[in-house]
């Protein structure tokens, strides 16, 4: 039964971290690639990973499994936060047809 | 089952491709830190799926590694973007 139940949360996982990676390789922009990709990649990964913790149960494996986890959980939004907040300063402007900049306008009001 | 397993990994290494064309197209250095620190989930993930299909519990200590060196590696990316030093 918990290989039933780890196997379809595979799958799930599987399939959202397909779908952001699709978006990786389709979206026009950085910011729009990093806001499709990190959120979906990051929980498909996690989905795989409590798949590990339901086939496996808590023991060595479950719990090594647990903390990775709880580390990409904080890791990951942190790394992209980074990364859009580089991308802006190093002069990479949106897509032409976003609507609205306000980072720009927060960083021309500030210095 | 088996058949499962099997596509799932072959499904994980397709994003994985997908990745790795970004990084060799994108069209600014951007573009490349994303797809880099996305690809290090992925093989995270990945890492997790082999140590259920292998059976060997040494896969997810990998999977940790990987995720530890490839945040480091992405906010080292992100501050050169920034064109700051590391120490600020």
């Amino acid at each position: 039964m918990s290989e039933l139940i780890a196997s379809i949360c595979f799958g799930i996982g599987v399939a959202f971290t397909f779908f952001g990676c699709l978006g990786l390789l389709r979206l026009p922009d950085v910011y729009n690639r990093l806001q499709a990709s990190t959120k979906c990649v990051t929980f498909g990964t996690m989905f795989m990973l409590v798949a590990v913790v339901v086939r496996s149960g808590i023991g060595s494996l479950g719990i090594k499994a647990l903390l990775c986890l709880v580390f990409i959980l904080i890791t990951s939004p942190t790394a992209a936060h980074a990364i859009a907040r580089g991308a802006h300063h190093s002069g990479v402007r949106l897509w032409k047809d976003s609507v609205t900049d306000e980072y720009l306008k927060d960083r021309g009001e500030g210095s | 089952m088996q058949i499962a397993w099997m596509v799932y990994l072959g499904v994980l290494l397709l994003s994985c491709f997908m990745c790795l064309f970004r990084v060799a197209r994108g069209p600014t250095a951007p573009d490349r830190t994303v797809a880099i620190d996305i690809l290090g989930i992925v093989i995270v993930g990945f890492c997790a799926l082999l140590s259920v299909v292998t059976g060997k519990e040494w896969f997810i200590t990998v999977a940790i590694t990987w995720a530890l060196l490839s945040f480091i590696g992405t906010i080292a990316l992100a501050k050169y973007l920034e064109g700051r030093g590391f120490d600020e």
